[in-house]
């Protein structure tokens, strides 16, 4: 299939990321020869195929419904943030 | 490998360890040097030494860990732009069995940001060189790691292997390098890429390294619910004696001289009794295919964490929170990181899940019983790692496809989840190491390294 602007511009807007004129230019090539490749896929016969997701071998590891002690305390953990008040982590405005 | 003893101190073992580091400083191995750190455990060490107490496996001995593992010391960067400034407050438990035997981290070591490489040009820090040739690559993702190792700085280094991050860099640089059975060592602490195929291994010098190794840090971690139950301790080596050849491997696509050494290994191998088993595995053509949409899906899903708000690298001046975001992650993330989070959105966007996403989980089961029906041929499977030695600086960087292609023979064992030892094979006419991958069955990893020690 062909990558076109818009479906770049969709893609960026699913990750989140806000891609320069540049970007979306050398990201569109870049894009388009590896779902080229990918797309080989389709020679590989997977009719009646269940598929895999992981290759644990194993199922249901139950724990114990009780909380553990964690490794990291609150103020640890708020020490990581670059803006902290009142022990919340502070963002710029969000309306 | 060398532990302290009286004669010999941890304290004298770290600081030759940290002079080596110093003086290969423009390789670009080391993100992070621990000195203050490391001397202080060296001593803690010396002074148990000294008064007779107990010390463990690996007392005194230095290692350089991969950045992406966590740890207080130094900030954890998965040398990558968005995670600068991030010191974590916990320990990943691979790093704590390591220590609690004594081992000594001396220093974190350069990667492709993420792990998202094969060549380690993709590090916010830049390339890590090669140890052999100092215009080509050290390999990747784990290259700073196996270069530590191959310039003698340290006994041994931590690595993850995604998709080939630990066999990769280890044939480019002539060391042993071991991606274990999947679950068998815990992920818990180390930073996420694509949670069904990552997997934390090791680099060394010898087979009998990595065994020790393997016996200090596998084993079940609560912390991680899909280690294994252990099993490495309790496993006998079990007798290699038919070895499988990939057919198809060997094609024109790949270094004639890597080709020759895989003969010659066979030959040897013939001739002290062995029988060779050529193997037909048709799918394994279609894994890079899949490797590429499975891996990226899960990497788009892992890294969409990081948002500049909890932790790490966080744009400046954003008008509000819904630019905040978008901001800290174009700025925060390198291009091949961007490539991959973009296509793992692709091919689990609506429309196109079933074509892409659906079909590489088929394309999987189908790679997973080939494995299976392998290995009810042959005990282990011998092939190369990569298509060609250490490739030049620059050579693939801008081509993702040319490097992902780096990957075509190392990644099969991730999405079967079964494990892969490199060996030193030799070197090339012109100097370069060669490296072969040993694969086994899943929980074979003993057997593997004990094998290696006839493939020597």
């Amino acid at each position: 299939m062909e990558i076109k602007r818009e479906d770049i511009l969709h893609l960026s807007n699913l990750s989140d990321f806000s891609l320069s004129e540049k970007e979306i230019e050398k990201l569109g090539g870049d894009l388009q020869g590896i779902i080229k490749y990918i797309s080989q896929l389709d020679e590989l016969n997977t009719d009646d195929v269940e598929p895999t997701y992981q290759v644990f071998e194993m199922e249901n590891v139950w724990r114990n419904d009780e909380i553990l002690p964690q490794d990291a305390t609150r103020e640890q953990l708020l020490a990581l943030t670059k803006e902290e008040k009142d022990n919340q982590i502070k963002v710029p405005k969000v309306l | 490998m060398k532990t302290a003893n009286k004669t010999v101190t941890a304290t004298q073992l770290v600081k030759d360890a940290l002079t080596k580091a110093k003086h290969f400083a423009d390789y670009n191995i080391f993100t992070y040097l621990n000195e203050e750190g490391a001397l202080k455990r060296a001593a803690e060490i010396d002074a148990k030494i000294a008064r007779g107490e107990e010390v463990g496996k690996l007392a005194g001995v230095p290692f350089a860990m991969k950045d992406n593992f966590l740890s207080p010391e130094g900030e954890t960067t998965a040398s990558a732009h968005i995670l600068e400034g991030f010191t974590s407050p916990i320990t990943a438990t691979a790093i704590e069995k390591l220590e609690k035997e004594g081992a000594i981290m001396i220093g974190r070591t350069n990667m492709d940001a993420f792990a998202h490489g094969s060549s380690t040009e993709n590090s916010y820090f830049g390339p890590t060189l090669n140890s052999h040739d100092r215009e080509r690559v050290s390999g990747g993702s784990s290259g700073g790691s196996a270069v530590a190792v191959a310039l003698d700085i340290v006994e041994f280094a931590t690595g993850t292997d995604t998709g080939g991050s630990i066999r990769q860099p280890a044939s480019f640089n002539g060391v042993y390098g071991l991606k274990p059975t999947y679950g068998t060592i815990s992920r818990y602490g180390v930073v996420a890429m694509a949670s069904s195929t990552d997997c934390v291994g090791f680099f060394t010098k010898t087979p009998d390294d990595m065994n020790l190794l393997m016996e200090v840090a596998s084993g079940q971690d609560p912390k991680d619910l899909t280690t294994l139950p252990d099993y490495y301790n309790e496993s006998e080596a079990k007798k290699v004696k038919k070895i499988g050849i990939i057919k198809d491997f060997d094609n024109d696509s790949v270094d004639l001289e890597i080709r020759q050494a895989l003969k010659d290994k066979c030959e040897a191998l013939k001739a002290s009794g062995h029988e060779i088993v050529e193997l037909e595995m048709p799918a394994l053509k279609y894994a890079l295919a899949a490797y590429y949409i499975i891996v990226p899906a899960e990497i788009a899903s892992n890294l969409s964490r990081y948002d500049g708000v909890r932790y790490g690298f966080r744009s400046e001046d954003s008008a509000n929170l819904e630019a905040l975001y978008p901001n800290t992650r174009s700025e925060g993330f390198m291009p091949e990181n961007k490539r991959r989070i973009m296509i793992g959105n692709f091919v689990l966007s609506s429309g196109f899940y079933d074509a892409y996403f659906l079909k590489a989980a088929k394309a999987r089961t189908l790679i997973v019983n080939e494995y299976l029906e392998a290995f009810s041929k042959c005990d282990a499977i011998l092939t190369p790692v990569a298509p060609n030695p250490a490739f030049k600086l620059g050579e693939k960087v801008d081509d993702p496809v040319s490097m992902y292609l780096e990957d075509v023979m190392s990644v099969p064992l991730n999405l079967a989840g079964v494990p892969g030892l490199t060996i030193p094979a030799g070197k090339t006419k012109a100097g370069l190491p060669i490296g072969l991958q040993l694969v086994g069955p899943r929980r074979s990893d003993k057997s593997l390294i004990e094998f290696s020690k006839e493939l020597a």
